[in-house]
């Protein structure tokens, strides 16, 4: 056993008493979880204390936290771990997730926030019609292309920390939109390109993601939240041509061209090309408003006029060369580690295989065949 | 040191003094800059959010010419832009993970006579400065310590995210790199709620509300903090953040002036270059708390 210092932040909006931080220590062994060490707290020191738990082993996602300020489930959080990345004080402070309304101490409001945006995306499978028969047939690969979304236990950790959200509440989100590609990437749906479209035209929908990677970070359960919203892009992008109202597609293909053309980039055409054109009515306004910054950066000679009208630089044939290869291909090729993993993963282990080779008659697989063990 | 160096796009374009202070204190700290001048920009996520294997192409090519480099002699790969060692560490990460995948992307490269093999070492010039220069290296080299400038952190998403992939953790604390910095060339750190966050600039073009909002609290948070100036190792930070500075006050209804300094910047003045050698006279938030620091530290600095 060994003591741990807890720092728990507490708050009762209906008490109209301001937050505070309230100490405890607990005494557990140290592969024991934060949760256990809130529970101990609870119970032998002070049962007023607020939070939400119930399988304590990572599967119903009802105990997301703050610890040492990053979020996570806090029965997935060993002390000893805690402890490391605690402050120079050793204390691990525990705090609710943030961009949710608090109820009680570490008790938020899923229901305000997540589930309702959760909601928000159709979150059922839109059947393909004529509804077959029997099963729907689909292949293997594109279910497995889809198990990385669907291992989200929505704990809320990623819409906790997520920096768009923050600025702009009305942000679809990590969780709902990577629950979105669970949908647009199953074949059996029918309702792809609808999806794509409601969630494009959307000011605060993909294309409102400012791709910042905190979701991926937070998330327990791998699904990288963000990567489910560049696959919406894309896939809205390429496959189906949405041409949003938010010029999302405009300055993704912008800035593609605007490599292909020049190598590096051309940032006075990138401002321009991603509202449509210089002279695009969407640019106009865009460009106007954008004037005072520009004439002050002309005084500082921060830019030049012969920078922003020429393009002093033109890509190598051998840039142009990997846009036609790729380009070109009929089937973008996507590699995804979480389901293919890295070859050192995939290597077989010399200690299991030895073990095998020990266990079976050499040469002889289970199955009767030969083989080798690996 | 000889770094095989990717100056990046914006860093030559609307932040043209990046590159420039970065030329200016490479020789002071014993860096010789090889540029890669026929590399392409790494896409800032954005080609990579088009084609991922387009991407991954275009910056193995980088790659193999730095590559190329680093069989003549050079000790690794520089870049100075969180977006270009985070955009360029992703499409690596993929490449190193799998001999097949990189035996595709290399067929394309080989109409060019290029080839990328597995496991370069690209690091942002912050990474370079704490992991290969030093700190107490740098503290010798320090001619005028930033005594008592007072300055914010600002890293960019790219660089502090994902911690596994930019192999971030304790033994390595690269998401404090620039505290530690700023600590050695003798100034204050500045800690407030932005130095981690996003600057908004990817979103710029698609929702201009929530992309100024939040370059503009990251701001105000640092000015309620108390900062002379920010420092970022990012150009595209430095966009939303010094750029569009105007517009930011505008949309978070406050008056902001907030100086923010490239990296290079920040150490060239603690090197005892000018701020005019270093560019700064072409931002558009005027560094005068930093100018008028500088001057009190040397008595006068003409040329304004
Ligand atoms: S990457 Fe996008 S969805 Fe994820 S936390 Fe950042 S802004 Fe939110
Ligand atoms: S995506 Fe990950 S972090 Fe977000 S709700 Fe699902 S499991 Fe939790
Ligand atoms: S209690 Fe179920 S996930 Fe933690």
């Amino acid at each position: 056993m060994a003591e741990f210092k807890l720092k728990i932040r507490r708050y009762d909006p209906e008490s109209g008493a301001a937050p505070y931080w309230d100490e405890h220590t607990v005494d557990l062994e140290p592969h024991r979880s934060v949760l256990e060490g809130i529970l101990q707290a609870r119970n032998e020191k002070d049962g007023s204390i607020g939070v939400r738990c119930s399988c304590r082993a990572a599967i119903c996602g009802s105990c997301g936290v703050r610890v040492n300020g990053k979020p996570g489930l806090a029965c997935h959080t060993h002390l000893d771990d805690a402890l490391a990345s605690a402050g120079e004080d050793g204390v691990i402070e525990v705090e609710p997730m943030g961009n949710m309304p608090i109820i009680k101490d570490l008790i938020v409001d899923m229901d305000a926030v997540h589930w309702k945006k959760i909601q928000r995306v159709t979150p059922w499978l839109i059947g393909k019609e004529p509804v077959p028969e029997r099963e729907y047939i689909v292949s293997r690969e594109s279910m497995i292309d889809v198990t990385q979304s669907m291992a989200c236990i929505q704990c809320g950790a990623c819409v906790s920390d997520c920096l768009s959200m923050e600025v702009d509440p009305l942000f679809v989100g990590p969780a709902a939109l990577a629950k979105t590609y669970r949908f647009v990437g199953d074949p059996r749906d029918a309702a792809h390109e609808q999806r794509l479209k409601d969630l494009g035209e959307d000011k605060h929908g993909i294309y409102d993601c400012t791709h910042c990677f905190k979701c991926i970070e937070a998330c327990p359960k791998g699904v990288a939240p963000m990567n489910q919203i560049m696959r919406l892009r894309r896939i809205a992008g390429n496959d189906f041509h949405i041409k949003d109202r938010n010029n999302g597609e405009r300055h993704e293909m912008a800035f593609v061209n605007n490599i292909e053309k020049n190598g590096i980039l051309h940032e006075a055409d990138l401002l321009p090309d991603s509202y449509g054109g210089k002279f695009h009515p969407r640019a106009v306004p865009e460009l106007i408003a954008s004037l005072p910054i520009v004439v002050t950066a002309l005084l500082r000679r921060k830019m030049t006029p012969g920078k922003a009208l020429l393009h002093p630089h033109k890509a190598p044939d051998g840039v142009k060369r990997i846009f036609e290869v790729v380009e070109g291909r009929e089937e973008r090729t996507e590699f995804n580690l979480y389901i293919s993993g890295t070859d050192a993963d995939n290597a077989p282990n010399p200690e299991v295989a030895e073990a095998i080779e020990a266990a079976e008659p050499a040469g002889v697989a289970p199955d009767g065949s030969e083989g080798s063990s690996a | 040191m000889k770094v095989a160096y990717w100056p990046g796009c914006v860093s030559r374009g609307f932040t043209a003094e990046l590159h420039g202070s970065m030329a200016a204190v490479a020789p002071m700290l014993d860096i010789e800059l090889v540029e890669l001048d026929r590399a392409n920009c790494c896409g800032a996520g954005v080609i990579a959010e088009h084609s991922q294997e387009l991407a991954d192409t275009l910056n193995a090519r980088t790659f193999a010419l730095a590559q190329q480099e680093i069989t003549q002699g050079a000790d690794l790969m520089m870049n100075i832009c969180s977006t270009c060692q985070g955009a360029q560490s992703e499409c690596q990460q993929r490449l190193d993970a799998s001999a097949e995948y990189r035996a595709q992307v290399n067929e394309t490269l080989a109409d060019e006579g290029l080839e990328y093999q597995d496991g370069i070492i690209n690091k942002n010039f912050l990474w370079v400065l704490v992991e290969e220069i030093g700190l107490d290296k740098l503290k010798t080299l320090v001619k005028q310590p930033l005594t008592d400038l007072r300055v914010g952190p600002f890293y960019g998403c790219y660089i502090v995210r994902p911690t596994d992939r930019l192999d971030i953790n304790r033994a390595q604390p690269r998401d404090e790199y620039l505290g530690q910095v700023i600590e050695t060339l003798g100034g204050t750190v500045i800690d407030y709620a932005g130095s981690h966050k996003c600057c908004g600039f990817p979103i710029i073009t698609m929702n201009k509300e929530a992309s100024l909002e939040q370059a503009g609290r990251h701001l105000a948070d640092a000015t309620d903090a108390e900062a002379d100036c920010l420092v970022t190792p990012c150009p595209l930070c430095h966009l939303n953040l010094d750029l569009q500075q105007p517009m930011a006050a505008k949309q978070v209804g406050r008056d902001l002036n907030m100086p923010v300094l490239h990296l290079p910047q920040l150490v060239g003045l603690a090197l005892g270059i000018s701020p005019k050698e270093l560019g700064l006279q072409h931002h558009i938030v005027k560094p005068t708390s930093v100018i008028d620091w500088s001057q009190a530290v040397v008595g006068g600095v003409s040329g304004w």
